[in-house]
């Protein structure tokens, strides 16, 4: 049962409209469509707890890709395989999910600007987002399938084991973005949603989008 | 002039009426932190028993222990200890106390109690997260326990659980299967507890502050606790991903840390090409990060306690803030020296040993610096005060024994010896003890509104000051008489005139352990019937002072507070009390005030 008491959003005048804070320093949206104006200029804690969180999940892919890189040195058995190439099509579904995302964060600001009532914003382009983001996953599903079919499986040699784990915890990473963009949209259709929480709830996205290109990379190079 | 303070979170959460969300599943940080500590207390009642377990095989090797055999009928058939036994014991010993003592009371405990509320704040900014913290490692402390009564009983690895021991399954010996599966489930999991902990931490201190709460007018307690939880954020996650793919090597085949051509008790191992080092790196990338996160609340704690009860504010608080924070950044590149003799590159050992030796300077000028600060003050003297100086104590104590092992050329020679016992036993175990012990006398009225007998507390700082120091000082003669460490038997020949020492090292043990018993019945007895506990006990000037005891739900009572120094206005010429409240706008001249 939910304990937290959420003021409804407040539009007030907007307080040096380029010295505007509180969404990070972007100014994707217009001034006035901010749907909170921070009081001091002091950052949401949302915004600050969304970067602590990842940079602690940056340190764990840090320490799997350490991991990697010395195992691969510490034995001739490392076998090289070629990446299904539903990762690349799964990427781009991805990257895509991202563009969407920031297309639903200017719709949501669009509405604001024109009438007070959340609701009336669609959330559209989250629901797509949301889409593209379950299609990953089941796109990185087929990917291990494809493998499996190939006999490579996650005991079979050490470069087939770190593409499954490393997989895998992305993709346990991503599950995390997608109850978060649910969450949004459910605030978003109470009209009970926070600038913050979908600031941040959309840095965490673009994160795993970041944070997929580089596992890519490792994986293309390594594998 | 630019304030740099924040406002309180915006979002409110209403007080809690039934009984499950008031003490189980609690929002509050303030019943967070207190679970935690109970917690923390239950553990080390474990972790103190399993050591008198060990101390007592030791010194009397075929010992029949009473009761023992219904741990563990293979362990200890008859109550008589195997030698495996002693070594799963062992590890559950520094695991418990490591994990569920030294990381959870000092900085789980003090630090979601005391941080929002030093800060000004109502709460920490994500409650349900701080609560799932709490029970992910209540969780993770269960699967511990289970451990115990499954199988063939706990792991034998040690709590620093080196491959090829640690990974190759029940082959390596008892409890190395599924004990040490349980093992490596539990502390990922306590990892994630800790990160989410890390978490509402930063947060709370970046965010939260009240109005006129600046960065460098924060008490030293929270420095001490957002130091720690930066640390925690990253060395956390660094152990989580290394328990993984421990558990992977068990039941999934894989080979990330076994090498070729093992072989066990006459049998091939079935895994091969893995990396043994790589397990020692990435524990130990945790590891010394670790042991800081264990001493550096107690360096705030103490810190913060001294400057209460000398009635006036260190040197220089600016620069003991400055050497935590050092000693937390260094803590990242000194791991090595826990692997001098392990066999990796040794031009390494040098590359480790200089900052090792670094590593002692802001050590030394923070023990300086209280030093100094207490030269010429007339202290008060009470448990809490006690308790503080002799975390100093300790801190040297078990401190200089670090410049030996810091030398690879000296740590070839003591490494795995109880040399090496002694130097973290006094300068982490004990030091960071009586770092709890110093917050519990000194908070203890906050905490629970009924205030903690002095006299038993000084009896309790008096035995378990000189118990531990003579427990744990001949553990350093043992270790350069040539004792290695982690065995359960000493039947070697030059071994056999070290007994004697064992023996009186285990009876100090056990009477310093029952000394702990009168703190614990002083807890107890006190939470019930202590005398009330005024507002502010101790006169002291930090924010926690300023509200009942204990706190009200919101901590302030609906109030916004707002602050105008430092915390340590204490023997101010020209105040009205020989302390001004951070709170309070009187004007005060002091050169040390942060503009």
């Amino acid at each position: 049962m939910a304990t937290t008491v959420h003021e409804p959003p407040k539009i007030g005048p907007v307080r040096g409209a380029k010295t505007a804070r509180g969404n990070g320093g972007w100014n994707l949206v217009p001034a006035d469509g901010d749907l909170r104006v921070g009081e001091r200029g002091s950052p949401p804690p949302a915004s600050v707890g969304v970067w602590v969180g990842m940079a602690a999940i940056t340190m764990s892919f840090a320490a799997f890709t350490s991991a990697l890189i010395v195992r691969e040195g510490a034995s001739s058995d490392w076998q090289h395989f070629s990446l299904p190439s539903i990762l690349y099509i799964n990427t781009v579904l991805l990257l895509i999910s991202s563009f969407t995302l920031e297309l639903g964060r200017r719709s949501v600001a669009r509405v604001m600007s024109r009438s007070q009532d959340q609701a009336k914003a669609p959330p559209l382009w989250f629901y797509v987002t949301l889409a593209l983001g379950v299609l990953f996953v089941a796109g990185q599903y087929v990917a291990w399938l494809k493998l499996k079919s190939e006999g490579l499986y996650l005991a079979t040699n050490p470069s087939s084991s770190f593409f499954y784990v490393l997989t895998a915890a992305h993709a346990l990473h991503v599950c995390g973005g997608l109850g978060g963009l649910v969450r949004v949209i459910r605030k978003l259709r109470r009209s009970d949603l926070r600038r913050s929480t979908l600031d941040a709830t959309s840095y965490y996205w673009h994160f795993m989008d970041v944070l997929w290109l580089y596992l890519l990379m490792l994986l293309w190079s390594k594998m | 002039m630019h304030d740099m303070s924040t406002h309180p979170a915006q979002h409110h959460h209403t007080a809690p009426t039934s009984f499950i969300r008031k003490h189980v599943f609690s929002l509050d940080h303030k019943v967070i932190g207190k679970q935690y500590y109970g917690l923390a207390l239950i553990a080390v009642y474990i972790g103190m028993a399993l050591s008198w377990l060990m101390r007592l095989h030791l010194g009397w090797t075929n010992l029949a222990i009473p009761g023992l055999q219904w741990l563990s009928k293979t362990g200890a058939p008859g109550g008589v200890m195997t030698p495996e036994y002693y070594l799963q014991l062992m590890t559950m010993h520094g695991t418990i106390m490591v994990f569920f003592v030294l990381t959870t009371a000092p900085f789980a405990g003090f630090g979601n109690f005391f941080l929002p509320i030093q800060v000004g704040a109502e709460d920490m900014p994500f409650p349900r997260f701080n609560m799932m913290s709490f029970w992910i490692t209540f969780v993770a402390f269960i699967i511990l326990m289970t451990a115990f009564f499954v199988g063939d009983g706990p792991p034998l690895s040690g709590w620093t659980a080196y491959v090829p021991l640690s990974a190759i399954g029940a082959a390596a010996g008892p409890g190395q299967g599924l004990g040490q599966i349980l093992w490596a489930a539990s502390i990922a999991t306590f990892c994630i507890g800790q990160l989410l902990g890390s978490l509402n931490f930063i947060t709370t201190t970046l965010d939260l502050r009240t109005r006129g709460m600046t960065l460098m007018r924060m008490p030293l307690t929270v420095w001490a606790w957002f130091i720690t939880s930066c640390m925690g954020l990253t060395a956390f996650a660094v152990l989580l991903p290394a328990c993984i793919l421990l558990i992977l090597d068990h039941v999934a085949g894989t080979s990330f840390f076994i090498a070729s051509g093992l072989v066990v008790n006459g049998a091939l191992v079935p895994h091969s090409g893995g990396s043994t080092l790589l397990w020692q790196h990435l524990f130990w990338f945790f590891g010394h990060p670790e042991v800081y996160i264990a001493i550096v609340p107690g360096v705030g704690i103490v810190s913060h306690v001294l400057i209460t009860n000398m009635r006036r504010p260190l040197l220089s608080s600016k620069v003991l803030i400055g050497c935590m924070a050092t000693l937390a950044f260094l803590s990242y590149v000194v791991y090595g020296h826990h692997m001098f003799v392990s066999g990796m590159n040794p031009f390494s050992g040098l590359v480790f040993s200089f900052p090792t030796l670094i590593i002692t300077i802001p050590a030394t000028i923070i023990v300086l610096i209280w030093i100094g600060s207490l030269y010429g003050s007339k202290i008060r003297i009470n448990s809490a005060s006690l308790f503080a100086l002799g975390f100093i104590s300790m801190f040297v104590s078990g401190g200089v024994s670090g410049f030996f092992l810091a030398q690879p050329s000296l740590d070839i020679y003591l490494h795995g010896t109880y040399f090496v016992v002694g130097h973290f036993h006094m300068v982490m175990a004990v030091a960071a003890l009586f770092g709890i012990f110093t917050g519990t006398y000194f908070w203890f009225g906050k905490m629970f509104g009924r205030m903690m007998n002095e006299t038993l507390g000084k009896i309790h700082f008096w035995l378990t000051f000189v118990g531990t120091y003579a427990i744990f000082m001949p553990f350093h003669y043992l270790g350069f008489a040539g004792n290695v460490r982690r065995y359960q038997a000493f039947v070697d020949d030059y071994l056999q005139p070290l007994i004697p020492v064992h023996r009186y090292i285990t009876v100090a043990a056990l009477v310093t352990g029952a000394a702990q018993l009168i703190f614990l019945y002083n807890l107890i007895h006190s939470r019930f019937w202590g005398p009330i506990a005024p507002e502010n006990p101790w006169e002291a000037t930090s924010l926690e002072w300023i509200t009942t005891s204990p706190p009200p739900f919101d901590n302030f009572g609906g109030k916004h507070i707002e602050v105008f120094h430092d915390p340590y206005q204490y023997g101010i010429e020209g105040s009205t009390n020989d302390y001004v409240m951070q709170n309070s706008p009187e004007q005060i001249h002091t050169e040390r005030d942060e503009k």
